[in-house]
């Protein structure tokens, strides 16, 4: 009802495009800063206005104002057409968003957290990923699946999975995973716009984090390719590949490593598919050692993949055997002693490029 | 059945009464009188939170020989696939809808190109009501370069989006949500149309049937779920599957009709009633009351858990292309030799196309690694040996 209240009044006032500018105005003039959930509202509402096909569907998304308020005022300015509030039924939903996305729509589903997407993840591989595959062309997917992603702070074993490596492991699909604000717009941009199923993986503990971000990132037309790893920090004794929140942790473990006298690259995957091989590859054939981080369970993780791929293209340039920080291979614990241990902190970062290190030949 | 004609005037009514032959000058007999004739269907609509469209349909000679001729040709099809895949020019899966072809040609004469159909596995005939051609058919079954999918779905995959035909499904029941998600888009985009979509007894007992109902109800959306009751989900009876196998019913606030999905005019009147009906007030459900002779798959005989009694007893009593042909010959629109020389010209031109669609070549090896992207971003995919075989996505 409340909906429909708003939907006439939408219609009686004008829309404008309101530039991200506009939200920084708490924030002082000389370093302009940004919240995660405020670069992915902002990348939201700007392709929404450009593109009458895109629309948001989801649980809480509209009235609630996003459970994790994502999608804050999306509801206000676009009107209950283009963002639906769900029943609580993924797999209905999703269903439902990508049959829209076989006509032509544009959906952006949200999934209040990935774990979720369990129950929707036949729609999402057989019915999204695979489609244009089958059809030859015929029937290609337009569809963005987000939400937050791996562990938040004591939420326990159902809550806390990562599914990076599982979507990543089905062709037909594009898996992404933003670390900082200028990720977070970019790539949400260029999911929305990429004519394929997009399954882009946020992580909660950082949705209220605050970047550095440029005039550029603000543009309206601000967009990453998608496929494309970024060195966030350059270095020449090791390499240290992580994606997502983990990125921070390999940022601050860089700093401690620096003391030591070891200078650590450190790189920020951003699409684990398809997976930037060539600049991983680049990169352990400049440092000849490597650790991968993840948030993730080990066994046929991301980490995995990576130093599949490395041993088999840069095997010469290995000077220490390939180092994986991942998740505890345990479920989630609930106590935060325990929780503490299933997690990858800092320190084992550190510990495990220390010793990539000290493996060197003489 | 009774039966009424309907006097008018003009001088295309007398030709009613003589044979056709005299004033055919076509090789092919089929009548272009849209004189109108109204049939009574075989049995009444039964109806659930709704009131029943009228048993009268209203058809006229061409549309009957259509249907006829339609029917024909997929019945010759789904029995020459039968016989391709015993030869092995038809690998893993195929299900034939030998038996339910008035579902798929009632269906389109009630509906137009732009409204939607989505299906599961079963899709054969649906996809040649869609305006898919008997080549497109045969080379996709057998894996080539012309198939509609160009050899790369196979059987269960056919799709046809110039004529709104999203497919094509292999799981269960998953077409039912991807249905109500076209009819959201068709809302959306304020298309005036509506989709149907088609799911068997077996399918419709999956939950995310319901998930899509209720919020197709929830949204008001253009949305026909039609459940092709055949009465057999793979080797389960209705029965033994479903507490409660008045599927039409199981919509709860949904209203529902239940139709004689071997008579197709009342198919054709039913799908026409759900679409006013859907365009105004939202879902309904159809269900069609139909039957396969053939089993689940090639690889189902049909006859471990039915009786031959009971197959043999539905293809006399109820065959849908038997039940047009006695319309047409009562109503002197045709003479027997005339329906049986389109019988021949249909199984003519489907073992042309046979021929023709063997000697369509099997996909380039280089086609293994197209349309995985729309997009391919240049990015870099692997064989079975990553060293050996690699391809950029286009």
């Amino acid at each position: 009802m409340l909906g429909i209240a708003r939907q006439k009044m939408l219609e009686q006032s004008s829309k404008k495009i309101r530039p991200a500018v506009s939200m920084l105005r708490n924030y002082s003039s000389a370093a302009k800063e940004m919240t995660v959930r405020t670069a992915l509202n902002s990348a939201l509402d700007e392709e929404m206005s450009a593109d009458s096909k895109v629309f948001l569907m989801g649980e809480e998304v509209g009235e609630y104002q996003g459970a994790y308020k994502i999608t804050k005022g999306l509801l206000d300015k676009y009107g209950p057409e283009r963002v639906l509030d769900t029943p609580i039924t993924e797999a209905g939903f999703t269903g439902i968003a990508v049959g829209a996305a076989y006509y032509g729509l544009k959906p952006v589903v949200e999934f209040m957290t990935f774990n979720f997407s369990m129950q929707a993840i036949d729609h999402i591989i057989n019915s999204a990923a695979k489609s244009n595959y089958m059809s030859a062309g015929q029937i290609s997917v337009p569809i963005v699946f987000r939400g937050p992603n791996g562990a938040a702070a004591g939420v326990g074993a159902q809550h806390s999975q990562c599914y990076a490596a599982w979507y990543a492991t089905c062709p037909g699909l594009k898996v992404l995973t933003p670390y900082n604000s200028e990720d977070a717009r970019g790539l949400l941009k260029a999911a929305i716009r990429d004519p394929d199923p997009v399954v882009f993986l946020e992580n909660e503990l950082l949705y209220g984090e605050s970047f550095p971000i440029s005039d550029e990132v603000l543009d309206s037309s601000f967009c990453l390719p998608i496929g494309k790893a970024k060195i966030e920090r350059k270095g020449k004794h090791v390499t240290i590949a992580a994606y997502s929140k983990m990125v921070g942790y390999s940022l601050k473990a860089a700093e401690i490593l620096e003391k030591d006298g070891i200078d650590a690259e450190v790189i920020n995957l951003r699409s684990i598919r398809p997976l930037d091989r060539s600049t991983i590859n680049d990169s352990v054939r400049k440092t000849n050692r490597l650790v991968t981080v993840e948030e993730a369970f080990p066994q046929h993780g991301v980490g995995a993949e990576i130093c599949a791929c490395v041993v088999e293209e840069s095997f010469a340039y290995l000077d220490a055997p390939v180092e994986r920080i991942a998740g505890a291979d345990v479920p989630m614990p609930y106590a935060a002693n325990l929780e503490r241990m299933a997690v990858p902190q800092v320190e084992d970062i550190v510990r495990a490029a220390k010793r990539a290190c000290y493996r060197s030949v003489p | 059945m009774a039966l009424s004609y309907l006097r008018s005037s003009s001088s295309r009514s007398v030709n009613l009464l003589k044979p056709l032959s005299s004033s055919l000058p076509l090789r092919r007999p089929i009548s272009t009188d849209t004189t109108p004739i109204t049939v009574e269907t075989s049995v009444p609509f039964t109806s659930h939170q709704c009131d029943a469209p009228s048993r009268s349909v209203e058809t006229n000679p061409k549309e009957l020989l259509t249907f006829f001729r339609d029917m024909a040709l997929m019945r010759r099809m789904e029995i020459a696939a039968d016989s391709l895949y015993k030869a092995k020019f038809i690998r893993g899966f195929c299900h034939l809808y030998d038996g339910q072809e008035a579902v798929a040609v009632g269906m389109e004469a009630a509906i137009t190109k732009k409204d939607c159909i989505i299906t599961a596995y079963r899709d054969h005939c649906t996809f040649i009501g869609r305006g898919g051609t008997l080549l497109e058919v045969f080379a996709e079954l057998m894996g080539r370069q012309a198939g509609c999918s160009k050899g790369k779905g196979g059987s269960m995959h056919f799709y046809k989006k110039d004529s709104n035909f999203y497919g094509g499904h292999g799981i269960v029941g998953a077409q039912v949500p991807l249905g109500c998600g076209l009819a959201f888009a068709q809302k959306y985009s304020k298309d005036e149309t509506v989709t149907f979509a088609l799911y068997g007894d077996g399918a419709a007992n999956q939950g995310q049937l319901f998930e899509a109902l209720n919020i197709s109800a929830l949204w008001d959306l253009p949305a026909i779920l039609v459940c092709e009751n055949n009465h057999y989900g793979m080797g389960t009876a209705e029965w033994r599957a479903a507490k409660s196998p008045a599927y039409y019913k199981r919509g709860d606030y949904v209203p529902g009709l239940k139709v004689d999905g071997m008579d197709a005019l009342a198919v054709k009147q039913a799908c026409k009633f759900a679409k006013e009906h859907a365009l105004k007030n939202g879902p309904i459900i159809l269900e069609m009351d139909t039957y396969r002779y053939h089993g689940h798959s090639m690889s189902d005989p049909g006859s471990t858990y039915r009786t031959r009694d009971e197959i043999s007893g539905v293809r006399q009593e109820r065959d849908p292309i038997e039940r047009i042909r006695k319309l047409i010959l009562s109503h002197d629109l045709a003479t027997e030799e005339e329906l049986k020389d389109i019988e021949k010209e249909v199984r003519k031109e489907v073992d042309d196309t046979i021929t023709q669609a063997k000697e369509s070549p099997m996909p380039e090896p280089s086609k293994l690694f197209t349309n995985v992207y729309a997009k391919g971003l240049g990015v870099e995919s692997f064989g079975a040996d990553r060293k050996e075989v690699r391809a950029t996505l286009p």
